[in-house]
C-alpha cells in the first residue's frame, strides 16, 4: 500500500479545496451523474408518499426511543453479546480503539487484516495505526480497495470511489496490481479485484467490519452489504473484530426490519441489499466455519457530547445511508474530499463538530444554503438544517469556561459580532431602518460596483430609487 | 404545509409584510402584489414600522440579534388578520422559526404562536384562501418557474405558483432539469462560500435557459436577486445588450397579464 | 484503561438529561402498510423481486428438483457440487448427481483443514433456504453444521432449494412468526441475489466477492 496516503484537514483550506473542486469539470460531471442516478433510484423505491412519510416517522421513533434508553441498552447489549461469546470493548477515543484492535492483533500474531467496509475504522484512522504496528490492513470493499490502492480516502460513505472514472481505475489497476493489463471494462476490473482479494481472505488472520445495527435483546451484530466481502471478512478469518459507534444499538429485533428497509432504499434505491448478515456469536462446538473469536469495539469519540444536548442528540439518529449527500447541491458540486472529514456532506457537517471540535469544523457549517434537501430525504428525520444553524450559533457564541461543545465560540470575531450588532440595531428600530433605507435608495447611485464575493459572478445589488413604502405613500 | 382550501371565507382585511428585500430592491413586486390583492376586494394594511423578519442573522448563527429584530415585528400585527408575505423564505421564518426563537420568553412565544397560525405565503393565499384564478389577457408565452427551497420544503406551498400559471390560457410553463434544486443563494452562504454558490447559480441559470423560456418567474425575491444578478452578469460577460432571460416576481406577471390589453 | 473508558462513557451518558420516548409500534405500521398476500401472490412477488436482483428461479416439484439440478449443472458443465449429505435434500441430490457422474464433495472438516480447496476448487454448492420473504425477494438461511456459513458464499454458483410454502410477506413477519427473539443461530443470513457491486462509476457488476450466480429451485406442489 502507498505510504503517502491522503490526510484529511477539515476547516483549514476548505474554501481552497471547494474552489478546486468546482473548477474541476470532470469531478463535477462524475458527482452530478452519480448523484442523479442515486436520486432517481431512491425515488423509484418510494413511489408512495404516504408509505414513505409514515415509514420515516417510524424510523425516527425507533431511533429516538433507543437513544432515549441508550445507557440501559448498551448494558443489555454487552451482557447478551458476552453471553453469546462475543467480547465487548469500550473506547472513548480513536487512540483507545486502535490500541484495543492492535492488542487483539498482537495476541494472535496477526500479519494481515482484511477489512469489510467500516466508516468508523476510517474515523479512527485504523489503517495508519495498523501500518505503524507492522500489520497490513487490506480494504476489501471494491470502492475502498480502489481508494486504498490510490492512497486516497472514501469520498462518499456508501460509494467510496465515486469520484473516480472507470478509466482512472483502469490505469490504477494496471499500475498498481501485478500482472494486470489495462482494461476499462467494469466487469473485468471487478474480477481483478475479486481475484486479488480472494487470496487475501484465504490467508488473513483478522477480519474487521463495521456494524449497521446492534440488537440488544439478542446480542446480534447486523451488517448490510452487496458484495459479500463483509460476509467473508466476518467468516473466513479466525478472528473477527467489529467496531461501531455507541449509538448504533437498538433494543429489539423487531426494530431492525423497518430500519433496514429505510437504509437500503434511501442509500442506493435497493429494496434490500444482497446480504443482510446477522452475527450472534463466534463458532460454536460442532460448527465448521466462522471465527473462533468475535470482538466488538464500542466507540464514543464525541458521540456523548452530542448525546448530552436534546437537540444535538438527533444527530445520533443517523443510520449512515448517505441520502443527504446524494441530494445535497453542495456535496454534488464539491465531492466528498473537499470536506476534509471522514463523513462528508450534510451528515458530516453535523457529526464532525462532535468528533473533531468546532475549531476544526466551524467553516464546514457555513457550507450550506440551508435548502433543506437533506432534511427532506433523511430516513430518520434528522433536522439537519436546524442543527447546522445551531452549530453556527455555537461557533459564534461567547467562549464558555465550561464549554458544552468542544470549540464553542471558535469562530467568534469582533468584526462579525459588531456587524450583526449594528444590523440588529438598525432593523429593530423603524426610525433607523427608515433613515438608512431612505439614504440607500436616495443615493443609490453611490452603491459600490464591487460588492465583495457577490459581484464575482453577479451584477451589483442596487437599492431601487424608491422603496415600497415610498411607492405606497405616492399611491395613497 | 400548504393551506387547505378555505376559499369562500375571504377576509376583508389583511396585513402585508413586504420583506426587506422587496422594500428596498423589488418594490415594484410588492406594489403589484398589493394591487392584485386590492383588486380582489381586500383591504391591505402595510404597517410602515415593519423592517425585516430577522432571518439573515438567524441563519448566520446570530439568534440573539435575530430575536431583537423579530421581537419588533411581533408588535406590528395585532389584529386577527392574515399576514401575507410575498416570499416563502420570510413567511417560513415567521411561521416556523418565530415560535422557536421565543421558546424561553412565554409572552412573546404566545404571540409568535398566534401569529404563526395566520401567516401565508402570497401564492398560497391567492390560491387556497381566495380561490384566485388569473383571467389571462396576454399573448402566448413560455415561462419557467423557480420555486424557493423555503416555499417548497418549509412552507410546502410549491404547488400554488404552478397552479396559478397552469390556469392561464396563454402561458406555457417549461420544466427545467433539477427543478427542485437550490439556486445557491442561501443568504450569507453566497458570501461565505462564494465559489460553491457561484457554481450553483451558474448551473441553475443554465437549466432555466435550456428550457427556451422567455422569462423566469419566482415567488421569492431572494432567489430572483441571485439568479437575475448572475444572468445580468453573464449577459455582460457574453456581450449581450439585452437580458437573455429576464425575470420577475410572479405577482408582477400575474398583474400585468390580467390587465386589459395586456402584453406578455 | 479499558474498564475506565467504559465507566467514563456511561458516566457521560447517564448525566445527560434524557426523557424516555414512547416505544414505536412497528407491528402497527406493517399491519397498515403491508397486506398479507395469498400463497400464489407471495410466490409471484418473491420471484419477481429476486429475478430483478439477477437470480434465476426454477419452479420444481418435490419429485423433479434433483433432475432440474442435474440439468443446471450439465448446462454449465459443472462437474462438482458441494452439498450436505446429512440433510434429506443433500442425500437426494447426491444420489441423483452421482448417477450423472457429478462429484459431490462435502463439508466434513472444519474450514481450516481445507480452506484453499474450498476457495479454489469448489465451483458450486447446494443449500436449502429456511424460508423466504416476498416483499424483497429474499432467501433466509440459517447456516449450521451441515451447511456452514461459507457454503453459500465462496462457490461461484450457489443453488438454493426453497419450499414455496415457506414464503413470508415481510422480514418483520419472519422475525415475529418464527420468534427469532427466542434464539438466533451464530449466523443468520438474508440473501437477495448474487453478489454485486456498483462501486465503479455506478455500473452494476455481479460476482464481486460472493457467488456470481444464484439459482433458486422453488419447490411447489406442481411444476
Amino acid at each position: 500500500m502507498s505510504e503517502h496516503t491522503m490526510q484529511f484537514m477539515p476547516g483549514a483550506g476548505f474554501r481552497a479545496r471547494a474552489r478546486a473542486a468546482v473548477d474541476n469539470p470532470a469531478l463535477r460531471r462524475s458527482f452530478r451523474a452519480a448523484m442523479d442516478f442515486l436520486i432517481a433510484k431512491r425515488s423509484a423505491q418510494f413511489d408512495d408518499p404516504l408509505e414513505l412519510e409514515t415509514l420515516r416517522t417510524l424510523g425516527e421513533q425507533i431511533r429516538q426511543y433507543n437513544l432515549g434508553k441508550l445507557p440501559e441498552l448498551l448494558e443489555q447489549l454487552e451482557a447478551r453479546l458476552t453471553g453469546n461469546g462475543i467480547q465487548v470493548h469500550w473506547a472513548e477515543t480513536p487512540d483507545e480503539a486502535n490500541a484495543i484492535i492492535l492488542g487483539i492483533c498482537k495476541a494472535h500474531s496477526a500479519k494481515l487484516m482484511v477489512k469489510g467496509k467500516s466508516m468508523v475504522s476510517e474515523e479512527i484512522e485504523l489503517n495508519h495505526a495498523c501500518a505503524a504496528a507492522g500489520i497490513e490492513a487490506m480494504e476489501s470493499d471494491m470502492g475502498e480497495y480502489i481508494v486504498q490502492l490510490a492512497g486516497e480516502k472514501p469520498s462518499h460513505i456508501i460509494m467510496p470511489a465515486i469520484h473516480k472514472t472507470k478509466e482512472e481505475i483502469a490505469h490504477l489497476f494496471h499500475d498498481k496490481v501485478d500482472g494486470v493489463a489495462y482494461t476499462d471494462n467494469v466487469d473485468e476490473l471487478i474480477q481483478i479485484g475479486r481475484r486479488v482479494l480472494r487470496e487475501k481472505f484465504l490467508v488473513a488472520d483478522i477480519g474487521l467490519s463495521g456494524v449497521n445495527f446492534a440488537v440488544a435483546e439478542t446480542g446480534t451484530l447486523c451488517l448490510v452489504e452487496n458484495e459479500g466481502n463483509g460476509r467473508l471478512s466476518t467468516t473466513a478469518p479466525p478472528v473477527h473484530i467489529a467496531i461501531t459507534g455507541i449509538e448504533k444499538v437498538v433494543e429489539k429485533l423487531a426494530h431492525v426490519p423497518p430500519l433496514l428497509s429505510l437504509l437500503t432504499r434511501s442509500a442506493t434505491g435497493q429494496n434490500i441489499s444482497t446480504y443482510f448478515n446477522m452475527i450472534s456469536g463466534a463458532r460454536r462446538p460442532g460448527e465448521k466455519d466462522g471465527p473462533h473469536e468475535v470482538h466488538l469495539v464500542l466507540l464514543d469519540n464525541g458521540r456523548t457530547q452530542a448525546y448530552a444536548d436534546e437537540q444535538l442528540r438527533t444527530t445520533l439518529q443517523c443510520i449512515r445511508c448517505g441520502a443527504c449527500m446524494n441530494h445535497c447541491p453542495v456535496y454534488t458540486r464539491i465531492g466528498g474530499h473537499a470536506y476534509g472529514t471522514t463523513y462528508p456532506g450534510p451528515i458530516g457537517k453535523i457529526v464532525s463538530p462532535h468528533l473533531l471540535g468546532l475549531e476544526a469544523t466551524a467553516t464546514l457549517t457555513t457550507a450550506s444554503s440551508l435548502c433543506g434537501a437533506c432534511g427532506e430525504v433523511c430516513p430518520v428525520k434528522i433536522p439537519i438544517p436546524d442543527l447546522l444553524m445551531r452549530l453556527r450559533s455555537e461557533a459564534f457564541s461567547a467562549p464558555h469556561d465550561d464549554p458544552r461543545l468542544r470549540g464553542q465560540g471558535a469562530a467568534r470575531s469582533r468584526l462579525m459580532s459588531g456587524v450583526w450588532q449594528i444590523w440588529a440595531r438598525i432593523y429593530r428600530s423603524p426610525t433607523l431602518y427608515g433613515i438608512t433605507s431612505w439614504l440607500a435608495s436616495r443615493f443609490n447611485c453611490l452603491t459600490p460596483s464591487r460588492q465583495g464575493p457577490w459581484t464575482a459572478v453577479r451584477t451589483p445589488l442596487k437599492p431601487a430609487p424608491k422603496r415600497l413604502r415610498d411607492l405606497l405613500k405616492e399611491k395613497a | 404545509m400548504q393551506t387547505q382550501g378555505v376559499a369562500g371565507k375571504r377576509p376583508a382585511d389583511i396585513y402585508f409584510f413586504a420583506t426587506c428585500v422587496v422594500d428596498q430592491f423589488f418594490p415594484g413586486a410588492g406594489l403589484d402584489a398589493i394591487t392584485l390583492l386590492e383588486r380582489e376586494g381586500i383591504r391591505v394594511h402595510f404597517p410602515v414600522a415593519q423592517t425585516c423578519c430577522g432571518q439573515p442573522a438567524y441563519t448566520s448563527g446570530f439568534p440573539d440579534q435575530a430575536r431583537a429584530v423579530a421581537a419588533h415585528q411581533l408588535t406590528l400585527f395585532p389584529e386577527n388578520w392574515p399576514l401575507v408575505v410575498p416570499s416563502g423564505s420570510c413567511a417560513g421564518m415567521i411561521k416556523h422559526h418565530y415560535p422557536r426563537l421565543f421558546a424561553d420568553d412565554p409572552q412573546r412565544r404566545a404571540q409568535a404562536e398566534a401569529l404563526s397560525l395566520r401567516v401565508y405565503e402570497f401564492t398560497d393565499f391567492l390560491v387556497n384562501v381566495l380561490g384566485y384564478a388569473a383571467q389571462d389577457q396576454g399573448a402566448e408565452c413560455t415561462v419557467v418557474l423557480h420555486t424557493s427551497c423555503s416555499a417548497r420544503r418549509e412552507m410546502g406551498v410549491h404547488l400554488s405558483s404552478r397552479q396559478l400559471l397552469d390556469g392561464m390560457k396563454g402561458v406555457t410553463v417549461a420544466m427545467q432539469d433539477h427543478e427542485s434544486e437550490c439556486c445557491g443563494f442561501g443568504g450569507t452562504f453566497s458570501l461565505k462560500q462564494p465559489e460553491i454558490s457561484a457554481a450553483m447559480v451558474a448551473d441553475k441559470l443554465e437549466s432555466l435557459k435550456a428550457t427556451g423560456a422567455e422569462r423566469v418567474l419566482s415567488a421569492d425575491c431572494g432567489c430572483l436577486m441571485n439568479i437575475l444578478g448572475h444572468a445580468a452578469w453573464k449577459d455582460a460577460q457574453d456581450g449581450q445588450t439585452s437580458a437573455t432571460l429576464p425575470g420577475e416576481h410572479i405577482a408582477s406577471f400575474l398583474l400585468r397579464r390580467t390587465e386589459q390589453g395586456a402584453a406578455k | 484503561m479499558n474498564a475506565s473508558a467504559r465507566q467514563r462513557i456511561f458516566a457521560k451518558l447517564r448525566s445527560a438529561p434524557v426523557l424516555p420516548k414512547a416505544a414505536p409500534d412497528v407491528a402497527a405500521w406493517y399491519a397498515a402498510h403491508r397486506s398479507a398476500e395469498l400463497p400464489a401472490e407471495k410466490v409471484a412477488r418473491f420471484r419477481r423481486h429476486i429475478e430483478l436482483a439477477h437470480a434465476e428461479v426454477h419452479l420444481v416439484s418435490a419429485a423433479s428438483w434433483p433432475q432440474k439440478l442435474a440439468e443446471i449443472l450439465a448446462a454449465r458443465q459443472i462437474g462438482r457440487l458441494l452439498l450436505a449429505p446429512g440433510t434429506p435434500h443433500g442425500a437426494r441430490a447426491r444420489s441423483a448427481l452421482t448417477a450423472e457422474g457429478v462429484a459431490c464433495p462435502t463439508y466434513e472438516a472444519p474450514i481450516e483443514r481445507w480452506k484453499a480447496e474450498m476457495f479454489h476448487d469448489i465451483p458450486a454448492s447446494l443449500t436449502a433456504a429456511r424460508c423466504a420473504i416476498a416483499e424483497t425477494g429474499t432467501l433466509v438461511l440459517w447456516p449450521d453444521a451441515h451447511e456452514p456459513r461459507l457454503m453459500s458464499l465462496v462457490p461461484a454458483l450457489h443453488i438454493v432449494l426453497l419450499d414455496a410454502g415457506k414464503i413470508y410477506n415481510t422480514f418483520h413477519e419472519v422475525v415475529e412468526q418464527e420468534a427469532w427473539v427466542a434464539g438466533l443461530p451464530t449466523n443468520a443470513l438474508l440473501i437477495s441475489g448474487p453478489s454485486k457491486t456498483a462501486d465503479i462509476q455506478v455500473t452494476l457488476a455481479y460476482g464481486a466477492h460472493g457467488p456470481k450466480e444464484l439459482i433458486v429451485l422453488l419447490q411447489g406442489d406442481e411444476a
